[in-house]
């Protein structure tokens, strides 16, 4: 068709109705003032610093650190530099972490699971517990057990034996531990390469399960095989490669065994139990989002109640779990930081005495938010993985 | 031979179309939903487009008020160009009324103030005048004892009278409908199809998706037909039902008259 | 688990099931021999739980400490004279509780029945003073009176209800700090002396009144079709979302006056809000987030289609909407907060637990932590617990609404 010029076509637009350049606009004055607020903080930021006789940098970190640290991982003391406190501090979170998810997870399977349970009396103790630690505040919590359960705790002289030699006194708990013996070495080896058999034949059996498309134990099987491996370790070495070490009460202090402060087993415990709480909630979510319709699919199918379980609801549940179920651990990884009011040397502590020996506030609290932020968002890169993975498998 | 309705006759319009459309070209990222479409629409024009599905009807009326943004070509509304300018869009926005296939009321408010809430705040009337003429309106539509009403509270053929009623409070001069009967049950249909016949013999310029050739054959005066992102055919509802020229036409009209 | 799933599916047992006594028994209790077991273990566990406790709350346990130091934990050093403008931000609040409930709740007539009964049993107490008396009575009084006002249900009550609650937190700072520099009538309360139960009220007010708009805004932001706007929202958000907030506390409380103009040092409290607000608004943003994800692209075609301008679609389409979606989801994350408050403690300011742990090094009461900290504990195990109630009412207000 030819292109009439009889109509009234405007044909130039104004700049300032542009849509194209008010877009442009609206973002650079967004980002101008952005960095003018930003300019001018930095700008008093560094006038206050120099003002104090203070510069920038990380230099510091390997001073001498000149202060003690209860418990560490690493061999340290005074004479470290700040580097290895704030190294201690990192590992004594990702301990405090480690096994505060691992014993929330339980703890929130149990207690989820309990809620939706057919028993009258499970379901309502697993509500109150839950109702209980949902609605009040964490600091309070960690602070109770702290001051008046773990500190309350009889003297070493008068110590509580728990069954299985645990000794529960006021400079806290002492549990029995193994000591390493010469073939200790050898078994270590002797696991590494049970690790490597297990993934093997989880691979194996994942490859065999796509083959044949049935849906074999990978999983039960791995570890088995670990399991198994680990057992005729120890029992065909000529010596076994731990001995026992039982706590016991030497005169005024404790001897042996594994000995857990008080702080740290009231902050491993008040995050377990105050974590579990929401997990649980997430767990009981997860296995309700399951429709009843596919309970019913899977049985008219003809499969048992075990892999209905296996097969149709665990999958779908996980997928609905494991987002939220990420977070909660991430919270309670947060949360350890809380442990500064109960003198738990975790990071967040360190880091504080740290600042205040060197008086480095600014790089201190970079550094601590940088470490924080660097789990997070390591945390959901991983998620988002997952997430994208079972999303696949689904569809 | 004697015409399917009696508006093929009307002499419509002025000189000058009110809907100039030229060479419309739209990507969907690499995927091309319309292949350059050219389209004269005049004043009190009833305009009836057809097509399977996927076959950019619906986004070509949405790129007449800007729903949809338009890569190529040309489209003029009252004159008035659909281009990157604010204000153009604006106004062309308050002259087209749109019926969407999902009604899209606005559930938090009732059927008052949907109908109420553009002319308040866009046309800045003052509250009394909007809620007369939405009670006009819903009167027009045969629904004048639903005003106190929710969204949620009505069926779905009442809902959609209430979202005609609501792009007409604008007092558009075009109003455009994207399937609007398709989300209903087939006894609703009914009930909204005569209240856009009763509109489209007042006058009004309407651009109308729909599979309903019932209506087609009541008052469009033309009719397109769409596939792939192109017009395949267009002419009077004669031509289109007794005539039609090619065989995807054909097909199609079969495929769908046929139950 | 499957099974469990079918018993949930049986709404009601058969009546013959739900009037014995036995019968239920059996059902719920002893159905299997698995169930039985649980039975037990549940029974037994929960005692070898609870008799240590009860026998320590009957026995050894002493509130002598709690009597002492009630109004330090309360409002801390709060001055005595000033204490009415404590009760005047009280009474507000029950006369708001009192029309919203005359509005819109009508019945649960055991809970306001609960609520009344508090302040009267408390005035009721031999060892209150007659103007506490006076002023816990008051409580009841306004609530009643608004009430009944309430139950008129005009239209502008409506707004005035909500219109209230809004200027009620910003009300509640103004009385609590005062206005007069000087000596005299409505003095300023130095910071300083704010403590206990009120500090941790007032923190909480604080962060909800500041944090929901610009909670709000960096939702907006977040969903924002220009991409710088976008990215420093996702960008504030993730590294907010991505640190504890002690972290944010310290850096308020010892960085904040490095950010600004040398000389200019804000009140600790003050530091301590910025920190909250700052955390929380990162946390309702994503709240309000699902709530915008919620709405259909349809609402927004249809505002665009109507001419309606992208401000006015925000604001009398989408948002109103999208938060009343979310409304559940805020007020978890305003528990959050409230609990969250605890967390100033770390930065030395005596809010609730920090006054506890103050009270604490009294040398006459040291060693009565577990009566301290229960008491605390079940301050805000209450508050919090209310919360959450109105919050699950709420929640199934809204699902039979107009939606």
């Amino acid at each position: 068709m030819e292109k009439s010029r009889s109509l009234r076509v405007q044909s130039s637009i104004p700049l300032w109705r542009d849509e194209r350049f008010l877009r442009i606009l609206g973002q650079a004055v967004f980002l101008a003032i952005l960095a003018a607020i930003l300019g001018y903080l930095t700008r008093n930021m560094l006038t206050n610093m120099r003002q104090q006789g203070l510069g920038l940098g990380f230099d510091f970190m390997r001073l001498t650190a000149g202060f003690d640290i209860g418990e560490h991982l690493i061999p340290y003391d005074r004479s470290s530099s700040f580097l290895r406190a704030y190294q201690v501090g990192l590992l004594n979170t990702a301990l405090v972490g480690g096994l505060g998810i691992a014993f929330a997870t339980i703890l929130g399977v149990i207690f989820g699971v309990a809620q939706i349970s057919s028993n009258f009396l499970v379901q309502q103790l697993a509500r109150a517990y839950i109702e209980f630690l949902r609605n009040i505040p964490l600091l309070v919590l960690l602070i109770f057990l702290y001051t008046a359960v773990f500190i309350k705790l009889p003297r070493v002289k008068e110590a509580v034996m728990l069954p299985g030699s645990v000794l529960l006194t006021n400079r806290g708990v002492a549990i029995p531990w193994g000591i390493p013996t010469e073939t200790f070495s050898l078994y270590v080896r002797i696991l590494i390469l049970g690790v490597f058999l297990a993934i093997a034949v989880g691979g194996l059996l994942a490859w065999y399960g796509r083959r044949t498309g049935r849906a074999p134990l990978t999983l039960l099987w791995s570890v088995l095989t670990l399991v198994g491996i680990a057992v005729v370790g120890w029992v065909a070495l000529p010596d076994s490669p731990l001995t026992l070490d039982p706590p016991a009460v030497q005169g005024l202090r404790l001897a042996g065994g594994r000995q857990l402060s008080p702080e740290f087993m009231a902050l491993l415990l008040g995050l377990s139990i105050y974590t579990s709480a929401f997990i649980a909630d997430v767990v009981r979510a997860g296995i309700q989002s399951v429709s009843q319709g596919q309970v019913e699919a899977a049985k008219s199918l003809g499969l048992t109640t075990i892999q209905t379980l296996r097969m149709v609801i665990f999958p779908q549940a996980l997928r609905v779990i494991v987002p939220p179920l990420t977070s909660q651990y991430l919270n309670l990884v947060k949360n350890s930081s809380l442990a500064v009011l109960i003198g738990y040397p975790e990071l967040f502590h360190v880091s504080g005495t740290i600042l205040n020996q060197s008086g480095r506030a600014v790089e201190m609290i970079a550094l601590v938010m940088a470490t924080y932020l660097a789990i997070s968002l390591l945390t959901s890169a991983l998620m988002n993985w997952y997430n994208r993975r079972v999303r696949l498998v689904e569809r | 031979m004697s015409p399917i309705n009696d508006l093929q006759q009307t002499p419509v319009g002025g000189e000058q179309p009110i809907i100039l459309c030229r060479d419309v070209h739209k990507w969907f990222g690499n995927f091309q939903a319309l292949q350059g479409i050219s389209m004269e629409v005049y004043k009190g024009e009833v305009i009836v487009i057809f097509g399977p599905s996927g076959s950019g009807k619906s986004t070509f009326i949405r790129t007449l008020n800007r729903l949809e943004e338009h890569q190529k070509g040309q489209i003029v509304i009252d004159g008035i160009e659909l281009t990157h300018d604010v204000r153009n869009v604006e106004q062309i926005r308050m002259e087209t009324g749109m019926v969407f296939q999902q009604f899209n009321l606005f559930p938090h408010l009732n059927v008052m103030q949907n109908i109420t809430l553009a002319p308040i705040w866009v046309r800045k009337w003052p509250k009394e005048k909007a809620e007369e003429v939405a009670r006009q309106l819903l009167d027009r539509v045969g629904i004048p004892e639903q005003a106190d009403k929710y969204p949620g509270q009505l069926s779905g053929g009442q809902q959609q009278r209430v979202a005609i009623a609501r792009a007409l409070a604008m007092q558009p001069k075009i109003m455009l409908f994207d399937e609007p009967t398709s989300a209903l049950d087939p006894e609703m249909i009914k009930e909204v199809l005569d209240v856009m016949i009763e509109l489209a013999r007042s006058g009004m310029t309407m651009l109308v998706v729909t599979h309903e050739m019932g209506f087609a054959k009541a008052v469009a005066h033309r009719m397109y037909f769409f596939d792939q992102g192109l017009i395949v055919e267009s002419g009077t509802p004669d031509d289109i039902f007794i005539r039609p020229q090619e065989d995807r036409t054909k097909l199609f009209l079969s495929q769908i008259l046929s139950h | 688990m499957t099974k469990e799933l079918a018993a949930r599916a049986q709404a009601l047992p058969p009546p013959t099931e739900r009037y014995t006594l036995l019968g239920w028994v059996h059902k719920n209790l002893f159905s299997t021999w698995y169930n039985a077991l649980l039975t037990v273990l549940a029974f037994g566990l929960s005692y070898a739980l609870l008799k240590p406790i009860i026998a320590w709350l009957i026995g050894q346990s002493q509130w002598e400490v709690l009597k002492v130091n009630f109004r330090l934990l309360m409002v801390g050093q709060y001055p005595m004279a000033q204490m009415w403008r404590v009760w005047v931000c009280l009474h507000l609040l029950a006369a708001i509780v009192g029309l919203t409930w005359g509005i819109w709740v009508h019945g649960r007539r055991l809970l306001a029945a609960v609520l009344l009964l508090v302040p009267l049993s408390l005035a009721l107490l031999p060892t209150i003073s007659s103007p506490t008396r006076l002023f816990l009575l008051g409580l009841d009084v306004f609530a009643l009176i608004a009430f009944g006002l309430g139950r008129l249900r005009s239209l502008a009550l409506r707004r005035l209800a909500i219109w209230s609650w809004v200027v009620y937190f910003f009300l509640v700072i103004l009385i609590i700090t005062g206005l007069n520099p000087a000596e005299g009538w409505f003095p300023i309360v130095p910071t300083t002396l704010w403590g206990g139960l009120l500090l941790t009220s007032l923190l909480t007010v604080v962060g909800i009144a500041f944090s929901f708009p610009l909670g709000v805004l960096l939702a907006l932001g977040r969903r924002s079709r220009l991409p710088a706007i976008r990215w420093v929202s996702v960008g504030y958000i993730e590294v907010i979302r991505g640190v504890p907030l002690v972290t944010i506390l310290f850096m308020a409380s010892t960085m904040l006056p490095l950010f600004l103009p040398s000389g200019m040092r804000p009140q600790l409290v003050v530091r301590a809000m910025v920190g909250i607000t700052l955390f929380s608004a990162a946390y309702l943003a994503e709240g309000v987030r699902g709530g915008l994800q919620a709405i259909p692209h349809g609402q927004y075609e249809a505002a665009g289609a109507l001419g309606l301008s992208g401000f006015h679609t925000m604001a009398l389409i989408i948002l109103p909407q999208a938060l009343r979606i979310v409304i559940p989801v805020l007020m978890g994350q305003f528990i959050a907060l409230f609990k969250d408050t605890t967390l100033v403690a770390t930065i030395g300011l005596l809010e609730l637990l920090a006054i506890s742990r103050s009270v604490l090094a009294q040398p006459q009461f040291v060693g009565f932590q577990r009566e301290v900290y229960l008491f605390i504990t079940l301050i805000f195990w209450v508050f919090c617990y209310f919360m959450s109630y109105i919050s699950q009412r709420l929640e199934i207000a809204l699902g039979v609404g107009e939606r």
